[in-house]
């Protein structure tokens, strides 16, 4: 059963069109969202919470609608806006009891959930204190953790490492990563950074200008761009000879800067393929490494091209 | 997939306990009455400081003191000079006793309004109460009525204290339990009348000093005007001017109602006199709770972030 779906859904603002015409189908786990700014993310977000009505098309959420059960959506979702939304003068703590109550919980439950809560962001001491004082990483933990105090089934992450410098970006991806894996509760996180998604989410959904790109597990987006490196020495021209032969062999192969030459793995046997070459021109193999890829070269490439993933590079 | 997981630079030793694992919550989940009631009491707690910052403690509670230090006299002087000055009544009536203080109760409005309704909209906090089951309507009506109520025990705690305080200097019991109930529900009625527009005000700004010098020049300056006019009209002869005058602040128009309806002791010179005249401020009365909720409701229709 799919946690998000949508049909056809479209908003329009006077002047943009933030979603046009989306299909979209999120299920457990961690689903990456993508996009530029402004690429209908934060809007994406807004309509499955129900708070902006979509312009056209449908959605549910944990199987139920947006248009008429946006209540009963809100009571299993935890969301965390991308936005500042924590008032100077309350302590983290408190706030998060409170929001706690505002989901439903009674009062010591909700205070027993907000220490829980708390602690599994990481904000130990500085809870009691007023949150106006707080770093930007205190910030994103206590936004994080009024987002989980319900215990929802499914938490929406907006730009939660917006900010942050590099070693808090880190332990929120860790975080983020925990909430996925340990606590059990899908997670849509979204970032118009793809490094970061790569490294949490089970699943990539990419948007642009309000439209589906493209939609598909992580692995595969890495996969689809498999290639080895490939150095070899012995003579000159060695690496131009070696690229000559694999070619010949009916492997794809193209320098790759300098002595390198980039394969492209056709099964499990190029690498076999290549060393065995590499030997009958009598030559010397110093490394072959696969060429590590990120979701971002494949994004770009489709982003300039305009096609589908499965396009071979020219 | 075991990769070692680093622990965060910034945690100090021994200050937290790791791996305890993630609990879920099997637990009761309350509905909107709830929720909503549980709204309306940490707004109410939070219009006396209660649960913000300590600084945020010191004007509602200097209020409350200086409010009650005026009614604390009063009963001091009843209870210890009843036989001596002949006094058979509260010296100052209940009802008339919110207009001797409307200064306090009117910087304590414009101090907490703001501070209930500008802070949701101004740190986007109003976000996170959407993003829960709570309806937008049920949000508004419960912080509309937290203000109200806050407003409603600063005017309504000197009261009860003067009450206890007669009772203790052996004032008729049955005449003063009337009278404070007249004066108490004129109290609630204030209280709507005061916080009602100071709400509407906070809400179509995000910045509190504005906000504050808002609510102020309503309150305080309608009443000054007020007075100012039905003082003129007291003296020129025009008592309609200064009755009509009255409808204009929210003090004289609930005094003005309770004299009419419950024939109290009149706090300003130019009571409305008549069936006509009451109506009239009733109207407005009636006019200001339900235009100030009203106005609010249309505020947050769009109100998404």
């Amino acid at each position: 059963m799919p946690v998000i779906e949508t049909q056809g859904l479209t908003k329009r603002y006077p002047r943009v069109t933030a979603l046009d015409d989306l299909d979209l189908t999120v299920g457990d786990g961690i689903t990456g969202l993508v996009g530029a700014n402004g690429a209908g993310k934060s809007t994406l977000i807004k309509i499955l919470l129900g708070l902006v009505p979509a312009t056209s098309g449908s959605a549910s959420v944990l199987s139920h609608d947006i248009g008429t059960e946006g209540a009963a959506i809100r009571a299993l979702v935890g969301y965390m806006p991308e936005h500042d939304c924590l008032p100077a003068d309350v302590s983290a703590s408190d706030f998060v009891v409170h929001l706690g109550q505002m989901s439903g919980l009674p009062y010591p439950a909700a205070r027993e959930r907000a220490a829980d809560v708390l602690r599994h962001v990481g904000l130990a001491e500085e809870r009691y204190r007023p949150m106006g004082g707080y770093s930007t990483g205190m910030k994103q933990r206590a936004k994080l953790a009024q987002a989980l105090v319900h215990d929802p089934r499914l938490v929406l992450l907006d730009e939660p490492t917006n900010g942050l410098d590099p070693a808090s970006r880190d332990s929120m991806l860790d975080l983020v990563k925990r909430i996925g894996s340990d606590f059990g509760i899908a997670v849509l996180v979204t970032s118009h950074l793809l490094g970061e998604l790569e490294r949490v989410s089970d699943h990539v959904i990419v948007l642009d200008s309000g439209a589906l790109l493209r939609s598909s597990a992580t692995t595969d987006f890495l996969h689809t761009t498999g290639s080895l490196l490939v150095e070899v020495q012995g003579r000159p021209d060695a690496d131009r000879l070696l690229g000559q032969a694999l070619v010949e062999a009916g492997l794809q192969a193209r320098p790759a800067g300098g002595v390198l030459i980039e394969v492209d793995v056709a099964d499990e046997h190029t690498p076999d393929v290549i060393r065995d070459l590499t030997v009958d021109l009598g030559l010397g193999l110093v490394r072959m490494q696969e060429r590590h890829h990120r979701i971002e070269d494949v994004f770009r490439e489709e982003v300039a091209t305009g096609v589908h993933p499965d396009a071979q590079r020219p | 997939m075991s990769t070692p997981t680093p622990s965060a630079p910034d945690e100090r030793a021994g200050a937290v306990i790791h791996d305890l694992g993630y609990r879920g919550y099997d637990g009761p989940r309350l509905g909107e009455t709830a929720v909503a009631r549980a709204l309306f009491t940490t707004g109410l707690r939070n219009c006396f400081g209660l649960g913000r910052s300590g600084r945020s403690k010191i004007l509602p509670m200097v209020l409350l003191g200086l409010i009650l230090l005026p009614a604390l006299i009063l009963v001091g002087i009843l209870v210890q000079g009843r036989q001596l000055l002949h006094l058979d009544d509260q010296i100052v009536p209940y009802t008339t006793y919110p207009l001797t203080t409307q200064l306090l109760v009117s910087v304590f409005v414009a101090a907490q309004a703001p501070a209930l309704i500008s802070r949701d909209l101004r740190f986007g906090t109003i976000t996170l109460y959407l993003a829960r089951p709570i309806r937008r309507t049920t949000y508004v009506l419960v912080r509309l009525a937290s203000l109200t109520g806050a407003t409603f025990v600063l005017v309504g705690l000197p009261l009860l204290l003067m009450y206890a305080g007669g009772l203790l200097a052996d004032l008729p019991p049955g005449r003063e339990t009337g009278r404070i109930l007249v004066a108490l529900a004129g109290a609630m009625l204030l209280a709507a009348c005061l916080a009602g527009p100071a709400a509407v005000v906070s809400a179509l700004t995000t910045r509190r000093g504005l906000a504050v010098a808002g609510v102020i020049v309503i309150l305080l300056v309608s009443y000054t005007a007020v007075a100012i006019i039905q003082g003129i009209a007291t003296d020129t002869q025009h008592e309609l001017v200064g009755q009509i005058a009255g409808m204009f602040s929210p003090y004289t128009l609930v005094n003005g109602l309770e004299h009419v309806v419950f024939d109290t002791k009149a706090a300003t010179p130019t009571p409305p006199e008549g069936a006509g005249l009451g109506a009239a401020y009733l109207g407005v009365a009636v006019l200001t709770v339900l235009g100030s909720v009203g106005a609010m409701l249309w505020r947050y229709r769009e109100v998404s972030s």
